[in-house]
């Protein structure tokens, strides 16, 4: 394992002082328990919005924290859910008397941890409502599994509710908003490769040196199925059209196309992947109205892509377009 | 011999004992099915409890569980952290208030935590989780004669719990998503539950 860290233990914190470093400015850091919150919370008759997860998917969730997006994220080791201490003290920092939105997405700890935190902030009297995300088609859902991951659409949602949140609606507005977002995006990612953590120093998974996975999770899960390396065409129909015929997308909706990194892929890439999405939607009468292409929900050095599709409405792209001031997405500021 | 403070206190020693020697174990077992992470965060999820039951003093069995169980829910995350802290939780709420407890207290306060994990995780018996190890372990507990039997027979039962796990297919969790796949590998959870009851019979019998 050849990693830039000065010891496995030591990632997280050690992140957290760059970020602290780079960024001291507009944000403050806790390191015990650990969370970043915005320099200027808590802010009066704001609606906060707490999320967090584990680490390893920068720049989600801190790099998304500051006006017009996140009041705070909370990070936990890499791949492993932060804890209830962490998000309890996280939304005591972010409430301005408008009630606190936790973003949660939908894996066993995640859901867990927040559940407690819910439980422990009773009492507080810090009004709280949570939105789940589970929008990875590649997983069957059902009773007999954990439902689906929550993936591509976390990022577009805490945007959307970031801008709701900064337009002072409160929070059964800004839950809701949240909750359509997630009901109307689908996602599906993709490895060329595995990822190592730092803590088993060890690929997450094998890979053969021609082989790519369809529908591989933010922490490696495994995918739908395995084949033979493909072109950027072929992937982006085999990730394209399970989305579309999800939800499903038709003829004349309006859509956010979101072409994320899983990390060790270089951009010019994923432009080559975009392309192809734009061609794909374009052939089924299916309208980009905005789009993002970049890495923002990564898998430590995983290469690979996911596609996020969301089908818009007029308050979405109000709130999409509404400016942002974070490390992470940054425009009309 | 009934259960105590001190005894209790030797079995969370005896456990991070077991987390620390058979992390990589734990990490392989994951990484097969989940993503590598258990052994790690239950060997610094003990460790974190060993430092808070060192430096205060503790005033009864139940104090250390619920000691142990906020260490662990603050410093390990993912699902093990809610899962192993709700059981301690459960446990040392049983078990507070009393000097000694005997087999049926003792039973008692594992049924109330088996309670408390399958209420927290919403697993069944079957979905290839430390459910899987708990209620054999509690079962053969119940019939038990004595005290020590009791640990003994948990310590069988609970390897054969673990054992079972290998063919199953996972329905809750990171193992879920495997489907099929996820058969053929012990349950990591399963494991650690494993251990536990192991340590109980070596600090807790007679």
């Amino acid at each position: 394992m050849k990693k830039l860290i000065n010891a496995p233990d030591a990632v997280v914190q050690d992140a957290l002082r760059g970020m602290e470093a780079a960024h001291g400015d507009r944000m403050r850091v806790s390191y015990d328990p650990a969370f970043v919150v915005r320099a200027d919370a808590p802010v009066q008759g704001k609606v906060g919005l707490v999320s967090g997860g584990g680490s390893g998917h920068e720049p989600m969730h801190g790099g998304f924290v500051g006006p017009g997006m996140l009041d705070a994220a909370c990070p936990g080791e890499v791949f492993t859910s932060p804890t209830p201490d962490q998000m309890a003290d996280a939304t005591n920092a972010v409430d301005g008397g408008a009630g606190v939105l936790h973003i949660v997405k939908n894996y066993t700890g995640d859901v867990m941890n927040f559940d407690m935190a819910a439980e422990l902030g009773k009492g507080e009297g810090i009004e709280v409502e949570s939105v789940l995300t589970n929008d990875d088609v590649a997983v069957e859902d059902s009773l007999y599994t954990a439902g689906r991951r929550g993936v591509g659409v976390t990022v577009l949602l805490e945007k959307i509710c970031g801008g709701a949140a900064e337009d002072r609606r409160p929070l059964a507005d800004v839950a809701e908003l949240g909750g359509r977002v997630n009901t109307n995006g689908r996602s599906m990612g993709m490895a060329l490769t595995p990822c190592i953590t730092p803590g088993s120093g060890e690929p997450s998974f094998e890979l053969g040196e021609n082989e790519i996975e369809i529908g591989i999770g933010i922490h490696g899960e495994p995918g739908r199925f395995r084949e033979e390396t493909r072109t950027a065409a072929e992937v982006a129909e085999r990730l394209v059209n399970p989305i579309v015929e999800d939800l499903p997308f038709s003829s004349g909706d309006r859509v956010l196309a979101f072409v994320n990194g899983m990390g060790g892929t270089p951009l010019i890439e994923l432009y080559v992947v975009y392309a192809e999405v734009a061609r794909l939607l374009g052939d089924r009468d299916i309208q980009i109205e905005r789009n993002l292409i970049g890495n923002y929900i990564t898998s430590l050095e995983m290469q690979g892509c996911s596609i996020t599709l969301l089908k818009l409405d007029d308050e979405m792209v109000r709130y999409w377009d509404a400016p942002v001031d974070t490390p992470g997405l940054r425009w009309g500021v | 011999m009934p259960v105590t403070r001190d005894t209790v206190l030797d079995w969370m020693r005896r456990f991070a004992g077991e987390m620390e020697e058979h992390r990589g174990e734990l990490v392989r077992l994951d990484t097969a099915i989940g993503d590598g992470d258990h052994g790690t965060n239950m060997d610094r999820g003990m460790r974190k409890a060993l430092e808070r039951l060192d430096s205060a003093d503790q005033g009864d069995a139940g104090a250390v569980l619920k000691t142990v169980a906020m260490a662990l829910v603050s410093s390990v995350g993912g699902a093990a952290g809610p899962l192993y802290g709700t059981l301690f939780l459960q446990m040392g709420g049983a078990l507070g208030g009393r000097d000694e407890v005997d087999l049926a207290g003792y039973v008692e306060a594992w049924k109330k935590g088996l309670q408390g994990v399958q209420t927290r995780g919403k697993a069944e018996p079957g979905d290839k989780t430390m459910v899987d190890v708990l209620i054999p372990a509690v079962e053969a507990m119940e019939r038990a004669p004595d005290l020590d039997a009791a640990l003994r027979d948990a310590v069988e039962a609970a390897e054969r719990g673990m054992q079972a796990t290998t063919p199953m297919v996972a329905r809750k969790g990171r193992a879920s998503y495997l489907g099929e796949r996820s058969k053929d590998h012990q349950d990591p959870g399963a494991t650690s539950t494993y251990y536990l009851y192991r340590s109980a019979a070596e600090a807790l019998g007679g």
